[in-house]
C-alpha cells in the first residue's frame, strides 16, 4: 500500500468509534460577525499605533502629499511601485527614485537595494490593529512589501473593518482567486529573547500607515 | 468545640430561624483529616451546628481514591468509589472540607464508574456525585451565609489551593467567608494561584521539582508577614507547613473550617 | 561554506537521540542545579503569562471562541480522512504537489529528495515543530544538505550547538547575555559574523541576526517550512509568525517543501477568524502577530514556482485512535499551557526529553512515540495536576484529565511487564492501599497503626524529621506533623456513638499494612 493509502486506512481505522452522529460536529459559533470596538476608524489608528507603527489620516485630496511626508519621515530615498499604484499618489514626493515593479526583471538583490515601498491595502482590523495585503493592483508581488526596509502603506476608511471575522469575511473573493495574502500587524518584531519584545527583524523595520477617509 | 447534638431541646426549638434548621449534613471527613488532621472535620461539625444543621457521620466512608486515580490505578480506585456511593447513598448534602477530594468524587468518580459497564455504579456515583459539596459551597450556596459567627484576630493569608480553584472551582467563596471572620486581617499571598507543588504523588515521584515549588510557595507565604496560612486543603497546608517547619518558620497552617469554627468564646 | 573545520555544513547539537533522554524526574533534577536557566525560565514565563492574561482578557468573548476552535478541530478530527482527501485535492489544482509520509524516516526522504532534484546544496527554514520533530536538519545534514534555521530563537539554538527547550520560543532557557556571547562566538564560522562590538542589547541581537540570515535569504533557491493551519477548501497554507524571516523563507525561494502534520487541517478559511484570534492570543500575548502568510500553491509571478506539501503521520493516527487521548491532536502549538505550567517554569523544555515538552508535551509524545521508552513513560507523571494548563487552553484540551489517561496507560503497560520483569514495589503497594479503602473496617485497622505511632512519638516530638522509604521523598526538606493520637472517626464514636446510617457487621479487618502514600 502506497503512504497516501495507508494513512488514509489508518485514519479511518483510528475512527472506527466514531458514529456519524459523533462526527456531524456542531460549531457554536456565527460566522462574519463585527465586533464591538466603539469607533472603528479611531480604535485602528490606536491599535496600529501600539506597535509602534507610524499613523496618519487625510482626506483624499491630501493623499500625495501625505505619501510625501511619509517617504520623507522614513528617510526613503529610493522606492519601488506597484503595479496598478495610481501615479498620481507620488505626484507630491519630489525628492524620491521611483523604481516600477514592472520596469525590467527586479530580482530579490534589487530589491535588497532599494529602501522602501508604497502600496494600497487589501482590508484594515480595527481590533487587532492589522492591515492585509492580497497583492492585487497597487500591493505589489509579496516581496516588493517585503525586502525594501520602510513601508509606507495607504488603506480607506471603508476598508477598515471591526475584527478579524469581517477581514476574513471581506477576504473570501481574493482567497477564491488565488491570490496569497499578507496580515501585517506593525512592524518587524521578535520576542525570542527574553520574551520581550523588540521591533525590527527581517521584513520592513518602519511601517507608515496613511489612512484615507 | 461545640456539645454533641442529642435529642431535640429547647435550645433547638429556639433555633428554628437558623439558615441550616432542618438540613441534614452528611460529613464526607476524607481520609487525610480522619487520620491526621480530625481537628478540621471537628470543626466542620461546629460550624455546621452553629449554623442549625445536623450532622451525620456516615461511618462506612473510606476515602475519596483520588491517590489512586491521579497514579493510574483505576482499578484500585474502585473500592474506593464503590464504599464512598455505599456511605452517601442516603444523603442530600455531603460535604467535605477538602476542594481536591470533593473534587475527585465530581470529577472522576462517575469516569471511574464507567469503565466497570456497571450501570447501578454509575448512577449511584452520578447521584453522590452531584450531592458532593466544599465546605465553602455549602455555607455560601446553600446556607446562604457568609458570617458564619466567627471570630479570629490574627492575620491570615489564603492560598487558593489548585483544585478548589480548577477542579471544585470554589471561586471567591473561601475570601467572602473570611472577610466576614471579625477580627481577621486578611493579606494577600503573592502568586497565590500557582501550585504548591504537593500534585499527591508526584511530591513522591518528582521530589525535587515539587520541593522547589513548595519553597517559592513557602517564600511567598512568609513575605505577607502572616501568622497563619490558610487553605480548604490539608493536603497543601502539609506540604506548605512541612517546609515552612523545616525552616522553623513561625508562621502556621491552618484549614479554613478551623478559622470559621473559631469564636471569641472558644479563644477565651 | 568553507568556513567548516569539520565535515560538518551546520552547527552540530548535542550527541544522542531524545528518544534515549533520562526519565523526567532524573533529567529535572540535572536542570534544576541550573540556577541562570531557573532565573531565565521564572523571568519569561511570568513576563508572558501576564501579558497573555491582559490581553484574553480583552475579549468578552474568549470563552465561546474557546468552544469554537474546540468545535471546529473536532470536526476536522472525527472526519480527518475526508478533510484529507480534500486538502490534497484542492492543494493539487492550486498547483501544489502532495506527498504523503508515514513516519519521520519517510518525510525525511522526501524532503531530502525534493531538494536534491534543485541542484541546492542548502535550505532556509521557517521555525516549524514537525520539521523539528522528524530531525529533519540531521538528515538534511546526512545528504550534504545545510539547513538554515531563521527564527531568531531556533538560530540562537543552532548556533548554541543546543536543542530547542519551548515550542514558541525555543531559546527561552538562554537570556541576553548568553545569546550574544553565542553570536559571537559562532556566526562568523557559518556566514556574515556578528559585529565585533556587540553588546547583549535584544536590540542589537535581533540587527546582527538581519545581518547574518540576509544573505542567505537572498540567495536561497530552496525553503523548508511547517504550516500552522492548512485550509482543506481553498487549498492554502497558513505560516504566522513575527519576525519576517518567515515571509522571506515563503517568498523568495524558487522551490517550496512544507512539512504538515496531518491534524493541522481546518475545514473552511472562514475558520481562520476563530483562529486568528487564539492563537496569537495564547501564544506571544499580542492582539495580533506581525506577520500572517497565506498562499495557496503555486502563484504565478509571485513566490515560489515549485512548491510541495507533505502530509505527516508519524504517530498522529496512534494518537487519533485513542478516544480520549485524540483530544491531544487539537493543539495549535500555541505554548500557553508551557507559560503557565509550575512544573516548566522549574525545569525548562530539556527535562521532557522531546520536541514538545511541558503539559502538551506530557501527553502528546507518549501518544505519538508511545509509551516504549523510559522517558515517555515518566512524561504524563511530569504535572502536579494543579490544572492551570487546561484553563488556558484556547482549545480546551482537557490536559489534566489525559494526563491521569496516560498514566492509567503506563501503569497497565508497567503491569503487563511483569511477565518479564522483577514486579514493582508500586502496584503492590496501590492494590493493598485500594483494598484497605474498600471498607472502612479496614482503614479503621490501617488508621490504629497510624494513632499508635502518634501516641508514641508525641510523646517526644510534635513533628517527625527523616522517614524511611517512600515518605524519605518527602521528608528529605519538609518536616511532618506527628499523628493525632486518635482519629476523627474514634473521636465521633466516642462522643456522639455510632452514626444513624447502616449499621456495620462486626467481623474482624483483616491483618493488613496501611499504605498511606498520599
Amino acid at each position: 500500500m502506497n503512504a497516501r493509502d495507508e494513512i488514509l486506512a489508518r485514519t479511518r481505522a483510528a475512527l472506527a468509534d466514531v458514529t456519524p452522529s459523533d462526527a456531524d460536529v456542531q460549531v457554536p459559533w456565527t460566522y462574519g460577525q463585527p465586533v464591538e470596538v466603539g469607533d472603528v476608524l479611531a480604535t485602528f489608528v490606536e491599535r496600529v499605533e501600539d506597535y509602534r507603527a507610524t499613523v496618519v489620516r487625510c482626506a483624499a485630496s491630501e493623499l500625495p502629499a501625505a505619501i510625501a511626508a511619509g517617504l520623507k519621515f522614513t528617510g526613503t530615498d529610493k522606492a519601488v511601485v506597484p503595479t496598478g499604484l495610481d501615479p498620481e499618489w507620488l505626484s507630491a514626493a519630489t525628492g524620491v527614485r521611483f523604481v516600477s515593479e514592472d520596469a525590467g526583471q527586479l530580482g530579490n538583490d534589487d530589491l535588497n537595494r532599494l529602501d522602501g515601498v508604497v502600496t494600497a491595502a487589501a482590508v484594515g482590523i480595527a481590533e487587532t490593529g492589522t492591515i492585509v495585503l492580497d497583492h492585487g493592483p497597487g500591493q505589489g508581488r509579496r516581496a516588493l512589501t517585503l525586502v525594501p526596509d520602510r513601508h509606507v502603506c495607504v488603506i480607506t476608511a471603508e476598508q477598515v473593518v471591526s475584527g478579524v471575522p469581517e477581514a476574513v469575511a471581506r477576504l473570501r473573493p481574493s482567497i477564491a482567486a488565488r491570490r496569497p495574502l499578507t496580515w501585517i500587524s506593525g512592524p518587524s518584531a521578535t520576542s525570542d529573547i527574553e520574551l520581550s519584545r523588540v521591533e525590527g527583524v527581517h521584513g520592513p523595520r518602519q511601517l507608515y500607515v496613511i489612512v484615507v477617509g | 468545640m461545640s456539645t454533641p447534638a442529642g435529642p431535640p431541646t429547647a435550645a433547638d426549638a429556639a433555633s428554628t430561624s437558623l439558615p441550616g434548621t432542618g438540613i441534614t449534613v452528611a460529613l464526607f471527613a476524607t481520609c487525610v483529616n480522619d487520620t491526621l488532621f480530625p481537628g478540621t472535620p471537628k470543626a466542620v461539625v461546629t460550624v455546621l451546628e452553629r449554623l442549625g444543621c445536623r450532622v451525620v457521620f456516615p461511618r462506612e466512608q473510606t476515602c475519596c481514591g483520588q491517590m489512586f486515580t491521579n497514579t493510574g490505578y483505576f482499578d484500585e480506585a474502585l473500592p474506593s468509589v464503590r464504599a464512598y456511593a455505599k456511605a452517601f447513598a442516603d444523603y442530600d448534602y455531603i460535604v467535605g472540607p477538602s476542594g481536591s477530594c470533593v473534587g475527585a468524587v465530581r470529577d472522576q468518580h462517575p469516569m471511574l464508574a464507567r469503565r466497570t459497564g456497571d450501570p447501578g455504579l454509575v448512577v449511584a456515583s452520578e447521584r453522590v456525585a452531584a450531592r458532593t459539596l466544599d465546605l465553602s459551597e455549602f455555607l455560601v450556596d446553600v446556607l446562604g451565609v457568609t458570617d458564619v459567627g466567627a471570630s479570629f484576630p490574627h492575620r491570615v493569608t489564603y492560598h487558593p489551593t489548585c483544585h478548589s480553584l480548577r477542579v471544585t472551582r470554589v471561586g471567591d467563596r473561601p475570601f467572602r467567608l473570611l472577610r466576614a471572620v471579625r477580627g481577621l486581617d486578611l493579606v494577600d499571598l503573592p502568586e497565590a494561584e500557582q501550585c504548591c507543588g504537593f500534585g499527591g504523588t508526584f511530591s513522591l515521584k518528582n521530589a525535587d521539582v515539587s520541593v522547589a515549588m513548595a519553597n517559592d510557595k513557602a517564600d511567598n507565604v512568609v513575605s505577607t508577614g502572616a501568622e497563619y496560612v490558610v487553605a480548604g486543603d490539608n493536603s497543601c497546608l502539609l506540604n506548605i507547613g512541612g517546609v515552612l517547619a523545616r525552616r522553623r518558620s513561625s508562621v502556621t497552617p491552618i484549614h479554613l473550617a478551623e478559622i470559621l469554627a473559631s469564636t471569641e468564646e472558644a479563644a477565651s | 561554506m568553507s568556513e567548516q573545520t569539520h565535515q560538518r555544513l551546520t552547527p552540530a547539537p548535542p550527541s544522542g537521540q531524545l528518544i534515549d533522554s533520562p526519565r523526567f524526574p532524573v533529567a529535572a533534577k540535572h536542570e534544576l542545579g541550573n540556577a541562570q536557566q531557573r532565573a531565565n525560565l521564572r523571568h519569561a514565563t511570568h513576563t508572558i503569562r501576564d501579558k497573555r492574561a491582559r490581553v484574553v482578557g480583552e475579549l468578552d468573548n474568549w470563552e465561546q471562541l474557546r468552544l469554537a476552535g474546540e468545535a471546529i478541530k473536532n470536526k476536522v478530527l472525527r472526519n480527518l480522512p475526508d478533510h484529507l482527501v480534500r486538502l490534497e485535492a484542492s492543494l493539487t489544482a492550486n498547483g501544489a504537489t502532495v506527498h504523503w509520509a508515514r513516519d519521520a524516516a519517510e518525510a525525511n526522504r522526501i524532503v531530502v529528495g525534493l531538494v536534491q532534484a534543485t541542484g541546492s546544496h542548502e535550505v532556509v527554514k521557517v521555525k516549524s515543530m514537525a520539521t523539528q520533530e522528524i530531525e529533519l536538519n540531521e538528515a538534511l545534514e546526512d545528504a550534504g544538505i545545510a539547513a538554515w534555521e531563521t527564527d531568531l530563537a531556533e538560530l540562537i539554538v543552532q548556533l548554541g550547538h543546543d536543542r530547542p527547550s519551548h515550542i514558541l520560543v525555543p531559546a527561552i532557557h538562554r537570556n541576553r547575555t548568553e545569546v550574544r556571547d553565542i553570536f559571537r562566538e559562532e556566526m562568523g564560522r557559518y556566514g556574515t559574523p556578528a559585529p565585533p562590538d556587540l553588546d547583549d542589547n535584544p536590540a542589537n541581537l535581533a540587527n546582527a541576526a538581519r545581518g547574518h540570515l540576509r544573505d542567505k535569504f537572498m540567495r536561497a533557491k530552496v525553503a523548508v517550512s511547517g504550516a500552522n493551519f492548512a485550509i482543506a477548501d481553498t487549498g492554502s497554507l497558513v505560516v504566522v509568525e513575527s519576525e519576517g524571516n518567515g515571509r522571506m523563507c515563503l517568498t523568495l525561494p524558487d522551490t517550496l517543501i512544507s512539512v504538515v502534520g496531518v491534524e493541522k487541517v481546518l475545514p473552511s478559511f472562514d475558520d481562520l477568524e476563530v483562529f486568528l484570534q487564539l492563537l496569537p492570543r495564547s501564544s506571544t500575548a499580542e492582539r495580533m502577530n506581525p506577520y500572517t502568510s497565506i498562499w495557496s500553491g503555486r502563484r504565478e509571478g509571485d513566490g515560489p514556482q515549485d512548491v510541495h506539501v507533505v502530509l505527516l503521520d508519524n504517530g498522529r493516527t496512534r494518537a487519533l485512535a485513542d478516544r480520549e487521548g485524540r483530544q491531544a491532536l487539537r493543539c495549535i502549538r500555541c505554548s500557553a499551557c508551557l507559560n503557565i505550567c509550575p512544573v516548566f517554569e522549574k525545569v525548562g523544555g530539556h527535562a521532557y526529553g522531546s520536541v514538545y515538552p511541558g503539559p502538551i508535551g506530557a501527553i502528546l509524545n507518549p501518544q505519538i512515540r508511545g509509551t516504549a521508552s523510559e522517558v515517555d513513560r515518566s512524561l504524563p507523571f511530569a504535572s502536579t495536576l494543579c490544572g492551570a494548563c487546561g484553563d488556558v487552553c484556547p482549545v480546551r484540551i482537557p490536559i489534566p484529565e489525559l494526563l491521569v489517561h496516560l498514566r492509567h496507560e503506563v501503569v497497565e503497560a508497567k503491569k503487563a511487564d511483569h511477565g518479564v520483569h522483577l514486579p514493582h514495589a508500586e502496584p503492590l503497594m496501590m492494590r493493598s492501599g485500594g483494598w484497605v479503602m474498600g471498607d472502612h473496617r479496614r482503614l479503621e485497622a490501617a488508621q490504629r497503626a497510624s494513632t499508635l505511632g502518634g501516641g508514641l512519638l508525641g510523646r517526644f516530638t510534635d513533628h517527625l524529621g527523616p522517614l524511611p522509604w517512600p515518605l524519605s521523598a518527602w521528608t528529605s526538606a519538609r518536616d511532618v506533623p506527628t499523628p493525632p493520637t486518635e482519629t476523627f472517626r474514634e473521636w465521633w464514636r466516642r462522643v456522639r456513638g455510632d452514626d444513624p446510617g447502616p449499621a456495620a457487621s462486626g467481623d474482624t479487618p483483616a491483618g493488613h499494612t496501611p499504605e498511606e502514600t498520599r
